[in-house]
């Protein structure tokens, strides 16, 4: 990804301070000219995240420091068509508790109040999971406008972030209009992310860009570039429902733009990768990924998001083997 | 630190790989190696220790190799040519096939013996080093497999002596043996002093898998032993890869020993760009082109050249992409940059930085920490270098790049080709236009677009100027293992003698006009600077006509002629065609005039001069037949996209022309030349040069463009001396005397020249192998452009 700008600070670091806590996206006019500038070239894309795992890995005490940390990043996510408030409310339980107190005391973490980073869910359950979630301070994200297509009338697209948000939603991921990226429309795609965003309120907004629509690696970056100008909190790949979820590729596209805009605004927008991680093996890739082409801010959760509904059951047998030596077993972690 | 503080840190924490069955398979040799000769380990005499560069600690003890030691080996390779030479294709390639199996077997071991010797990261062994030597001896099996069928014409080069550099130990045996032996040589070869561990390893596990006793010979040892091997007198091949400065002394020490020879040197690789490239993309390629294998590659890119409209956002993406490289030990699996192999190393690449940094330019280094113990650099960067600084042109052979910014598509190309070097060379462009033109246009053997480092074994390797000469991989690098059949039976030269000339007179009779014949420069007909002629006698000592005699300056004139005649170059295949054709349609209108000026020269009769007249005109037509159809190849490595292997011209060649065959032998060496693009000066046949003046009109009214061939005569050994040793002559083909030949190879040394001579062996001219394939292949060199595909 490029754009032939000098950035604000050029030497600017992105490091991190967990005290500050940074300033909220807001939008900035339509910069036609940087979306038209992006360049991506596949092979080399490729080539770096193909390397990547390689060069990064953690082991041992750093390896579960590390999945605890992903704990705290999963979006745990329910949204399917057999959704009840039943199935929502132990989804609550699970975020609330993620790993076993046993576990986490072995770690020697037991004095952290470990949550994952939200609960995701169709409108219908965010009142259920607000108050399912009442004290532990979890926030409730909503899917919106009209997910996964997207296709909905756009009043009632609107007219849904606010019933959520009125609902106690605190996040709100909106699905774009594909056919604006495909077709080139960059000002509707804008218009109608400004119009969710302020829909939106105080209510954090992501945007997903469904990558596997959009095919092409230019489409994701300018997609990316688009939604940031027009105030996204973060940018997400993908539904789950696409054939094709979040990919490594498509990862680092996004993160380079997230970096771009940081290094042009001084805004740090977050990253969510959705559908795909699975294992805790990946999980780390993105993590390395993160860090390295964006800096340690990156892998908080108010910047890092996984849209996972698998991958908190693969971590916990993972720690369970760091704190005992031992495999374990999906049965001996309590389902979500 | 607790789980609780890497929590909080989110640092990275040691990834140790292990190093336990590496370090055992050292103590199981007592940490003490000798050379592996005719199948058997036999104990060096002498010995010398080698380091692990990541501590400085002794790691083995190995045998230096002693001049009796290199006979030994090469007696041994001898004798087993012959019969592993007999062998089916077939058999040779299971040979290989297990070679490959077996690498692919032990692969971690050799990796995490590699990363130990030589201080590069486990990544690199594990995921690049090893995969790619076991797929070379995959892909070289397969050659030998179908050897007879593509290589007909061609038999083994015999015994080959091959010396390896430390920066790819087992990668760079792989490139030279795999090839070597699956073509019916065998081999001695000499790893680098600081790097010989995996080279044993691998004589230990072909011993296991059942290659032949004496086909792959190893012996150990420092430059002495390598200056043994480069001397024996049966080794028929030097294949080495190393330094510019050792080849050309390689060059010298094989001048007229008739070895063949394969250098893969030095370089100062260009990495372009532009302004329209995805600007992340092409900074991961800085990190893969000058910090992979810590900037210790020859084809490293450590010339950066950017476009001035984009330089200074390039600047700053690539010193933010530097913070994050981590330095530190070879076997940690978390690092980007391990060790640099010596101290001498180390010294030699920080007192380049200095100097580069005391003529002006900014240095980039990152602020993270490098271990305080051990051979270790950081990434560096120097921007803002000027042309004229040391950093510029010197290969630092260390993870320094350096900068220097471009205004047009036209000043990149000319910056990246102002250059003694030529191997390697990355552009990054989204405009396929763009990128595909700068390709064609950059002097180098390999060029990667939109990527950098990417190696094959069906991809030839190798580079042009005073990187070397010939290629590693794939079908060309075959033809560095064989020798064409045509130079079988020649036999030295009888000598031809002519006694003084002495004046003709026609008495009273009307005298011939007198015709004396001047050079032949730049499109016009030049006196020699000296004005001096000599006369052109026939057998019986009848002066046939008078030639300039031409000395240096002549030469320095038509070199620099056919170096502005560049437009040949850039001509079309069919614009080509089309001329030589026509240099034959005129020369058959002179047919019976050229036959009888030959035949009083010659002492022969008209008829027969008319048959060598014939045969030019019919080499002529072959090569404008060739023109447009020796077209390159397109490889097909393990991508998503093709290496198009391109042939190209050389660029300007000095020809030595043969005292026989005064009209054929020109013919046969100008036409492919010219018909392949390269502008020529040519020094015509002693015993006839008037064959060759005569042609001055011909070629005047075929429309050949001025300063593509130009034709000096005079003693061809004292215009080879002045041809070799010029530095603007790209390549020299002499035919003649033993001595000129030896001559032309050691002052070719100079600029390192392609030389192609026949050591006083004459060809039968006549014969159909003395035209074809081959010859185009001598007269051109492969660029290999890697094109990656994807959007």
């Amino acid at each position: 990804m490029t754009s032939n700008v000098t950035p604000i600070s050029p030497s600017a670091s992105i490091g991190h301070n967990t005290d500050d806590t940074h300033q909220r996206n807001q939008p900035m006019a339509l910069d036609l000219g940087w979306v038209r500038d992006v360049r991506v070239n596949l092979s080399a894309t490729e080539r770096r995240v193909a390397t990547l795992p390689g060069r990064r890995t953690v082991k041992k005490d750093a390896q579960a420091a590390w999945l605890l940390k992903a704990v705290t990043c999963i979006d745990l996510t329910t949204l399917n068509g057999d959704d009840t408030e039943g199935r929502v409310r132990r989804l609550c339980g699970k975020a609330a508790r993620p790993v076993r107190p046993d576990v986490m005391e072995a770690l020697g973490m037991a004095d952290r109040h470990l949550t994952t980073g939200a609960i995701c869910v169709y409108h219908r359950f965010v009142g259920t999971a607000v108050s399912a979630l009442e004290g532990t301070g979890i926030p409730v994200a909503a899917v919106s406008t009209g997910f996964p297509a997207g296709l909905s009338p756009h009043h009632l697209k609107v007219q849904e972030i606010k019933a959520s948000v009125a609902d106690g939603a605190q996040e709100i991921d909106i699905v774009i209009t594909r056919e604006h990226v495909l077709t080139g429309n960059w000002q509707a795609l804008y218009d109608e992310m400004r119009e969710y965003r302020e829909a939106c309120g105080d209510a954090h907004v992501k945007a997903i860009l469904a990558t596997g629509d959009l095919k092409t690696l230019r489409n994701v970056a300018r997609a990316s570039l688009v939604c940031m100008m027009a105030g996204a909190d973060f940018i997400k790949t993908s539904t789950g429902k696409e054939n094709v979820n979040a990919t490594l590729a498509v990862s680092l596209t996004m993160l380079r733009c997230i970096r771009a805009f940081y290094e042009r605004t001084g805004i740090k927008v977050g990253y969510k990768p959705a559908g795909g991680i699975s294992t805790a093996k990946d999980v780390l890739t993105y993590q390395f990924l993160m860090k390295e082409e964006l800096g340690r801010d990156w892998l908080e959760p108010d910047l890092f998001r996984i849209g996972a509904s698998s991958l908190l059951a693969d971590i916990e047998r993972q720690l369970e083997h760091h704190a005992t030596g031992a495999y374990s077993a999906f049965l001996r972690h309590p389902i979500g | 630190m607790s789980v609780a503080d890497y929590f909080d840190t989110m640092d990275y924490g040691p990834a140790p790989e292990a190093d336990g069955d590496a370090r055992a398979w050292i103590a199981k040799h007592d940490g003490l190696f000798g050379h592996f000769i005719d199948g058997q380990f036999k104990a060096g005499e002498t010995t010398f220790d080698s380091h692990e560069p990541a501590s400085g600690k002794f790691l083995a003890r190995l045998a230096k190799g002693s001049t009796a030691d290199i006979d030994a080996a090469v007696k041994a390779a001898r004798k087993a040519q012959k019969k592993w030479t007999a062998l089916p294709g077939h058999v040779r390639a299971r040979h290989l096939y297990a070679l490959a199996r077996t690498i692919q077997r032990n692969a971690r071991l050799i990796a995490v013996i590699e990363a130990l010797d030589n201080g590069k990261p486990i990544r690199e062994t594990r995921d690049i080093d090893v995969p790619l030597a076991a797929r070379h001896f995959y892909h070289h099996a397969g050659w030998a497999q179908i050897q007879d069928a593509e290589f007909a014409d061609y038999d083994p080069v015999g015994v080959v002596g091959q010396i390896i550099p430390w920066n790819f130990p087992v990668l760079m045996l792989a490139w030279k043996i795999a090839p070597a032996l699956a073509l019916g040589n065998t081999v001695v070869l000499k790893p680098a002093e600081f790097t010989s561990l995996t080279a044993l390893l691998i004589a230990e596990l072909a011993q296991a898998a059942g290659l032949p006793a004496g086909v792959l010979n190893i012996v150990t040892g420092e430059g002495d032993t390598g200056a043994a091997l480069v001397d024996h007198p049966d080794v028929d091949k030097i294949a080495f890869t190393g330094s510019t400065e050792v080849g050309r002394i390689i060059r010298q020490r094989t001048a007229g020993s008739g070895k063949s020879l394969t250098l893969e040197l030095g370089g100062k690789s260009p990495f372009i760009v532009f302004d329209d490239a995805d600007l992340d993309g092409a900074v991961e390629g800085v990190v893969d082109a000058i910090w992979f294998n810590q900037g210790q590659v020859c084809c490293a890119g450590s010339r950066l050249l950017l476009h001035e409209g984009i330089a200074d956002a390039f600047i700053a993406k690539l010193t933010r992409r530097m913070e994050t490289l981590r330095v530190g030990a070879p076997l940690d699996k978390a690092i980007d940059m391990g060790a640099i192999v010596a101290p001498v190393q180390l010294e030699r690449i920080a007192s380049l930085v200095e100097q580069g940094v005391k003529e002006g330019a900014t240095l980039h280094q990152p602020a993270g920490a490098i271990p305080s113990s051990g051979c270790y650099f950081p990434p560096t960067l120097l921007s803002n270098v000027a042309t004229s600084s040391t950093v510029a042109t010197e290969e630092i052979f260390g993870p320094v790049a350096v900068s220097m910014t471009f205004r047009t598509p036209d000043e990149a190309i000319q910056l990246a080709n102002h250059s003694r070097y030529g191997l390697a060379a990355s552009i990054w462009s989204e405009t396929i236009g763009l990128a595909l033109n700068v390709a064609a246009k950059l002097d180098s053997g390999v060029v990667w677009v939109n990527t950098t480092n990417m190696f094959d074994a069906a991809c030839g390797f190798g580079g042009k100027k005073e990187s070397g000469f010939g290629r590693e991989g794939g079908r060309e690098g075959a033809f560095e293992y064989l020798k064409p059949k045509l130079w079988k039976n020649t036999k030295p030269r009888p000598a031809i003698t002519r006694p003084e000339a002495s004046p003709a007179t026609t008495g009273f009779d009307t005298p011939d006009i007198d015709r004396t014949a001047k050079l032949y420069i730049g499109g016009k007909q030049a006196r020699p600077d000296g004005n001096y002629s000599r006369s052109v006698a026939s057998p019986k000592g009848e002066s046939v006509g008078d030639v300039g005699v031409g000395n240096r300056k002549d030469i320095r004139n038509a070199v620099a002629a056919a170096r502005k005649a560049s437009n040949w170059s850039a001509a079309t295949e069919h614009n080509r065609a089309q001329i030589i054709y026509y240099i034959a349609e005129n020369l058959s209108a002179r047919t019976d005039e050229f036959a009888a000026r030959m035949a009083r020269v010659a002492g022969s009769t008209p008829a027969k001069a008319t048959k060598e007249v014939d045969a030019a005109i019919a080499r002529l037509f072959t090569y404008a037949a060739y023109a447009d159809k020796y077209d390159g190849r397109v490889h097909v490595p393990p991508l998503r996209g093709v290496s198009l292997a391109m042939n190209e011209p050389i660029g300007v060649v000095g020809v030595i022309c043969p005292p026989e065959a005064p009209l054929l032998g020109l013919v046969t060496l100008a036409a492919p030349l010219i018909a392949m693009g390269n502008r020529i000066v040519l020094v015509p046949s002693e015993v006839n040069p008037l064959a060759a003046t005569d042609l001055y009109s011909v070629l005047e009214t075929s429309d050949l463009p001025a300063g593509v061939l130009n034709i000096v005569t005079g003693d061809s050994l004292e215009l080879s001396e002045v041809l070799a040793s010029h530095a603007d002559v790209n390549a020299l083909w002499a035919f003649g005397s033993d001595a000129l030949c030896t001559k032309v190879e050691q002052l070719s040394a100079g600029n390192l020249k392609r030389t192609f001579v026949d050591h006083g062996h004459q060809l039968d001219w006549f014969a159909a192998s003395s035209e074809g394939p081959e010859w185009l292949r001598k007269a051109s060199e492969i660029k290999n452009i890697w094109i990656p595909y994807g959007e």
